[in-house]
């Protein structure tokens, strides 16, 4: 026999070290391993026995792969942060001596640190760096609109906003945009790269509230920041050069030099490149492939195959949404989101100079189709253009088509924004206009109009018809008894069998025992899942009944109030659909207008 | 202290008048009623009063320095000392302040009392000295609290108890209290039992003490500073050397090296700094990735999990939701409820309808939203965790329909009416033509089958616990247990020639002549023969027991029939042989509560059930072949499958037991589908059904196949809830049996009907 094996020396214990641990083995302290963690993208992990991992101590405790805090230790960032500790203390001391001159010295050579291997290694493939892209867009977003005086460095924002401004030049000229939605949060897009969906928040653009230090601690959001401005200017860099653009991004006819001194120059550009109303210079001139999809013969995927060439055609048709729109934008309305949203549908937009650089066309222009106001009135308007509010462009581009305008006029009771993102489980409750995009997507037209049309006939006609269903009925029931009399008089040997009909009431009671039984014979081990599971169904069941109700509730109310005042339209002819053709035909109006 | 030498002179006086204890009481009395009177006096000043006692300068009026030190300076001169306590002169503070000045109480009640006599109590103050050490208790500096039981406080100088001055109740204190102006500066004295007046300095002294400052009062801590070591620049130096030559003639090493430097930047070896531009290079993009999907071999971190993306929003998050998702009021209020507990809430913001997007305001959780994820990014452990992609219907067993197992009994096609009381027990006849039920009303009843006729009833005197008819068909025979006794009852219906054999057969007792019964037999039973009476009435043989018998089964050859005694502890169970009526009593150690027992079908086995297991034994061999754990808390009955080898095991607390005796002793299923106790089990003798009766007032058909092939496994559906009892007393369905040749099913309830299922 051995030596007696002892407790927690293989297996899981040894797998795993404390947080504490770690950081006497790094002999970084606690901000500067926090600092490491998130550049590295190191995270604590799940054991599978806890207490086993814990070598048998019980209270939780933060627990890291060994093999991880070993990966940490030959990072040379670790390197760098010593230089760095050894350079503030140079720099105090200097400070407190009031040594101007060696203060200048240390701070031009004051130690740099480059994340750019940081990004290979976290991301080995692009797919990787595109699939974790959602938080880096959404926190670089919200770093491009902080003020200056924040605890942020100001470069950092500077940069996250030209990075930004640069990711929705991409979206633009790729056509990437798939899916908008304006919560109270912010508005969300979600943009489609190279097959992989990448949603980004970027939050209301209203005055910038300070947040006490316990609610948020910069210093950490800085330290993902500073990792994510690496990482997406990669991402851009790759971006752009999959669809032959110039990084970083260039105007066409306006030429700054690289090395330019002027200050004010440098800024003016960038605020033209901010604009979004611009294409930007491709290095080569490229031909668009049409990508069609293969028809492959298959019995049974022929319906998804069916639904993946609806999908793709919608897509193309949503590229082009806007095309041959012009668009005028109001002061009131936020021009990044709206100039984004019209440009990556392949619209013409423009606005009032005086709010940024940028704008092509005056709002005096005749051939303008649409102006954006979100305002209850305008003085002045023209009759050549439809005067509409913002949440048009976005329900557009959820439906995928455009929408009649009527809703949206100005001043109108808009109808409700509904989020594209919803994926409904069985049970869940729809709410109608959900419904109704869901129809469009499995390729049906719903001709709300028709139907109402419909309705209108079938009660008019419902006078004469219902006469003469009931004399049908009448006589229907009367025939067959009389010709059983017949039959019967007649005397003849054999009877005519009667069908009997299945007892359906009965076989339904019976499964629903039968089911009863079944319940009761799970086995113990699936009892509790099984429980729960069911109790999940029967909330979210009991929730959609509420919301139906809630609904059903409202829309009467609605509708007392409109009888009250007028007769109003029903709710479905509301989201009555325009015909395909509507885009071509506008056009056309237009160019005779014109 | 004013008075403080007067009452040196005083001493004397009181030293007289020591002896007269015995007026204290009356004494104290009359301070009472002075103290009120004087009340209003000492009102007016602390100082008034006492300088008024002075004046009187009565015989027993006692000064309020006599607590006070009387050190010898105080023994001078009496109006030199009067003005100073006045005035507070620092002089004496000094002292004043170290020493407790207190008056006791008493002495400034007593001051207006000019004209008593002469004060018999022994005042500790009465005598001047204001040294503890002087008092003339000389218990010494003892916690006091020790002479708390006895009536003296110490003893004096001559060794004599000294009486405690008597306090009076609380009442008397109270109102000596409200009268008494001094009270807030009255503390107790424990040495003396006194109570003691303190003094204006021993006030201010408390005072300071507590306010934290110096306690001397007269110390003044700000006293005008005196700047002994001048900070002024003196005008002539202290040294007048003049300065170095050196100072003046620039350095030489300096020049040499001013001399290098020149020539290295002449030499091109010395160049300016450059101003080093850090963002350039550190913001520089290049093409780090070629292709999508290749990835090159990178040391990457252990088993990379990437984070979950962050939640997307929901209908309710629009800035104008669908009108069912934005609150309600009472929504609202149910939101602001849970302010404490915002985690409870069902979203972070009230959704909402906002006309335009003009009036959206900002999120002002947005930074704290962003954080969270920030630290959900880089604190949160990360584990993968399977989610189930099956639906709650996947769960749950697949068993072949109802359908699909018929024959088995469905609709109620009969009622037995007739019972008066609970019908505990039935029992058919071999060929299935006739039931017997065995009731509380004291009856035993015969029916027939098919017409529902009540054939015959039998009187018996008690409850009839079990019936059971006799399975050999060439004899005509019941079993009964009534109380203590067991009947064998010829019910005298069906064929005649069966009837008039087994009267043959048990007319005359078989002869014992070599047979002896045993004594432990014979404490136990005895066999009778009827009376005429009973005999003319179907009653053939009578077992006596010495217990009641609860339950009674037959062999399945007709010969041997056990009955059981729950009460007779190792005696419970008895195998009787019919033939030979003869008895025997097979253990001899009792096993726990005998609830039924049962005999195998084929083999010479013997199922015992006692409360928790079922026990088998072999009637051969005479041993424990196989003890069934059933784990439960109560067994109520029990039945074999008509192959022998699966039991099925009824129980009170609602658990059905199938046991395959070839697979395990414990349970091969438990089914719990009743909603109360079992009360019966039944197996049938053809077709794969078995069924149970419970309190619940229902009976359940179940498919219960069991097959040759030994690999297989039993299976077992519930088939049918059959009711139609109704609830007596708390109890329903009594028994259960199964028709031998179709598949009917008979019950009998504590309604006193029996149903026939079909």
């Amino acid at each position: 026999m051995g030596p007696m094996k002892k407790k927690y020396e293989a297996g899981e214990a040894t797998k795993y070290i404390t947080r504490a641990q770690a950081l006497k083995k790094l002999q970084l302290n606690l901000k500067d391993f926090r600092r490491l963690c998130i550049l590295k993208g190191v995270y604590p992990r799940e054991p599978n026995n806890r207490k086993k991992a814990q070598k048998g101590k019980l209270d939780k405790k933060t627990l890291y792969y060994v093999k991880d805090i070993r990966f940490l230790s030959h990072e040379p960032l670790i390197w760098k942060f010593r230089d760095f500790k050894v350079f503030m203390r140079k720099m105090k001391t200097a400070m407190e001596k009031g040594d101007k001159e060696t203060v200048a010295r240390l701070k031009e050579n004051k130690p740099s640190m480059k994340l750019d291997h940081l990004v290979k290694e976290r991301y080995p493939t692009f797919m990787d760096a595109l699939n974790d892209l959602d938080d880096c867009l959404t926190l670089c977003f919200f770093y491009s609109t902080l003020p200056r005086d924040t605890k942020v460095p100001a470069n950092l924002i500077s940069l996250c906003r030209r990075l930004t401004v640069e990711f929705l030049h991409y979206v633009i000229a790729a056509k990437a945009l798939r899916k908008v939605f304006i919560s109270v949060k912010g508005i969300y897009y979600q943009v489609e790269i190279k097959g992989q969906p990448v949603t980004m928040l970027i939050n209301h653009q209203r005055g910038f509230k300070p947040t006490s230090a316990s609610d948020v601690d910069y210093r950490i959001m800085t330290n993902f920041v500073d990792f994510y401005t690496s990482m997406l200017g990669f991402i851009n860099f790759r971006l752009y050069h999959s669809i032959n653009l110039q990084y970083p991004p260039k105007l066409p006819g306006i030429t700054v030099k690289e090395d330019a001194t002027d200050e004010d120059a440098v800024e003016e550009y960038n605020e033209l490149v901010a604009a979004l109303n611009s294409s930007l210079v491709t290095n080569v001139p490229q031909a668009e492939e049409e990508v069609q999809i293969d028809e492959f013969p298959s019995a049974e995927g022929a319906e998804k195959l069916e639904e993946a060439k609806r999908e793709a055609e919608a897509i193309e048709r949503l590229k082009s949404l806007f095309k041959g729109l012009k668009f005028f934008i109001s002061r009131e309305v936020p021009r990044e989101s709206v100039v984004f949203v019209i440009r990556s549908c392949d619209g013409e937009v423009s606005w009032d100079p005086s709010i940024f650089a940028g704008a092509t066309y005056d709002e005096t222009d005749e051939s303008i189709t649409h102006q954006i106001v979100d305002r209850p009135s305008v003085d002045k308007q023209y009759l050549s253009r439809y005067y509409i509010q913002p949440q048009w462009l976005f329900d557009c581009i959820n439906f995928r088509r455009l929408l009649p305008v009527e809703d949206y006029f100005i001043g109108a009771n808009l109808p409700p924004h509904i989020s594209p993102f919803v994926t409904e489980r069985l049970g869940d409750y729809i709410p109608p206009e959900r419904q109704m995009l869901l129809a469009l997507q499995r390729g049906e037209t719903l001709p709300a109009e028709q139907e109402e049309e419909e309705e209108e006939e079938e009660d008019e006609s419902e006078d004469d018809s219902s006469d003469e269903e009931e004399e049908e009925g009448k006589v229907e029931k009367k025939e067959p008894i009389k010709s059983q009399v017949v039959k019967e008089k007649k005397g003849m040997k054999v009877m005519r069998g009667r069908v009997e009909m299945p007892d359906v009431k009965g076989m339904e009671e019976e499964d629903k025992e039968h089911y009863k039984f079944r319940e009761l014979m799970i086995r113990n081990k699936d009892k509790r899942l099984y429980r729960s599971m069911m109790k999940n169904r029967r909330n979210r069941e009991r929730e959609a009944k509420r919301l139906e109700n809630k609904r059903k509730q409202h829309e009467k109310e609605e509708k007392s109030l409109k009888k009250s005042t007028s007769s109003g339209k029903a709710l479905t002819a509301k989201w009555s659909i325009q015909p395909l053709s509507a885009t071509s035909d506008t056009q056309t109006k237009k160019m005779k207008m014109m | 202290m004013a008075t403080a030498s007067k009452s040196a002179k005083r001493r004397y006086e009181i030293v007289e008048n020591k002896g007269n204890s015995e007026d204290v009481d009356d004494i104290i009395e009359a301070q009472v009623s002075d103290n009120a009177d004087d009340s209003t006096d000492e009102e007016s000043s602390e100082y008034s009063g006492l300088e008024d006692d002075e004046e009187d300068d009565s015989g027993d009026e006692e000064d309020e320095s006599a607590w006070e030190e009387a050190s010898d300076e105080d023994e001078e001169d009496d109006d030199e000392e009067q003005d100073m306590s006045t005035n507070e002169d620092s002089e004496d503070d000094s002292e004043d302040k170290v020493a407790p000045t207190a008056v006791p109480i008493e002495q400034v009640e007593s001051s207006t009392t000019a004209e008593e006599p002469a004060k018999p109590v022994e005042d500790e103050y009465a005598y001047d000295s204001s040294d503890e050490e002087d008092l003339r208790n000389t218990v010494g500096n003892i916690p006091m609290n020790w002479y708390d039981e006895y009536p003296h406080i110490g003893y004096d100088l001559e060794g004599k108890p000294i009486l405690k001055p008597k306090r009076g109740d609380e009442i008397d204190n109270f109102l000596r209290k409200m009268e008494n102006p001094e009270s807030w500066r009255t503390v107790y004295d424990p040495q003396t039992g006194q109570d003691v007046v303190l003094s204006n300095e021993d006030v201010e002294l408390i005072k300071n003490v507590m306010g934290s400052r110096i306690p001397d009062g007269s110390y003044n801590p700000y006293e005008p500073w005196v700047d002994w070591f001048t900070n002024e620049v003196m005008e002539t130096p202290v040294t007048g050397r003049p300065e170095h030559k050196r100072s003046f003639i620039p350095s030489r090493i300096e020049a040499m090296k001013v001399g290098r430097m020149v020539h290295a930047i002449k030499m091109g070896w010395m160049k300016p700094r450059v101003p080093k531009d850090t963002s350039v290079e550190r913001h520089k993009y290049y093409l780090m990735w070629n292709a999508d999907d290749k990835s090159e071999d990178v040391r990457r971190i252990e088993n990379p999990i990437p984070a979950p993306k962050p939640r997307l929003p929901g209908h309710a998050e629009s800035y104008n939701p669908p009108p069912e998702y934005a609150f309600s009021d009472r929504e609202i209020a149910q939101w602001n409820r849970l302010a404490d507990t915002p985690y409870q809430r069902k979203f972070p913001f009230v959704p909402k309808r906002f006309s335009s997007l003009r009036a959206v305001p900002a999120y002002d959780r947005f930074a704290r939203e962003r954080f969270v994820r920030c630290l959900d990014l880089y604190l949160c452990p990360r584990a993968k965790k399977m989610r189930l992609t099956i639906q709650p219907e996947d769960l749950v067993p697949q068993l072949p329909k109802p359908r699909d197992l018929q024959p088995f009994p469905t609709v109620c096609s009969m009622i037995f009416k007739g019972h008066k009381g609970l019908v505990r027990t039935i029992s058919h006849d071999p060929s299935g033509q006739f039931l017997i039920s065995g009731s509380d009303d004291q009856t035993l009843k015969v029916w027939e089958v098919a017409t529902g006729r009540c054939f015959k009833t039998f009187e018996v005197k008690g409850t009839v616990r079990c019936v059971s008819w006799c399975p050999n068909s060439a004899i005509a025979l019941v079993a009964a247990a009534v109380d203590n006794n067991v009947y064998l009852i010829n019910p005298g219906v069906g064929d005649r020639l069966v009837q008039a054999k087994t009267d043959e057969i048990l007319k005359e007792m078989p002869a014992q002549t070599d047979y002896l019964i045993p004594q432990r037999v014979r404490a136990v039973l005895t066999w009778n023969e009827p009376d005429k009476e009973q005999w003319a009435s179907g009653f053939r043989v009578i077992l006596t027991h010495f217990k009641a018998v609860k339950h009674v089964a037959w062999h399945s050859k007709g010969d041997y029939f056990s009955s059981v005694m729950p009460e007779g502890d190792n005696r419970s169970v008895l195998i009787h042989q019919l033939s030979r009526r003869r008895s025997q009593l097979p253990f001899s150690k009792s096993k726990g509560l005998v609830q039924c027992t049962l005999f195998h079908p084929l083999r010479p086995y013997l199922f015992v059930a006692t409360q928790r297991h079922v026990r088998v034994y072999n009637l051969l061999k005479q041993e424990l072949t196989k003890k069934l754990i059933t784990g439960a808390k109560w067994i109520s009955s029990l039945a074999v499958h008509p192959g022998g080898d699966n039991v099925l095991v009824g129980t009170h607390d609602r658990r059905l037991c199938w046991f395959d005796l070839d697979l395990s002793t414990k349970p091969y299923q438990a089914l719990r589908h009743h909603g109360q106790g079992i009360r019966a089990v039944a197996f049938h003798k053809r077709y794969p059904l078995f069924a149970s009766g419970s309190d619940d007032c229902s009976a359940i058909v179940s498919h219960g196949m069991v097959y040759n092939d030994l690999l297989k496994n039993p299976t077992i559906v519930p088939l049918k809830k059959l009711r139609g009892h109704d609830k007596f007393d708390d109890f329903g369905v009594f028994d259960v049996l199964f028709h031998p040749t179709q598949p009917w099913l008979f019950t009998s309830g504590a309604d006193g009907t029996i149903r026939l299922y079909t």
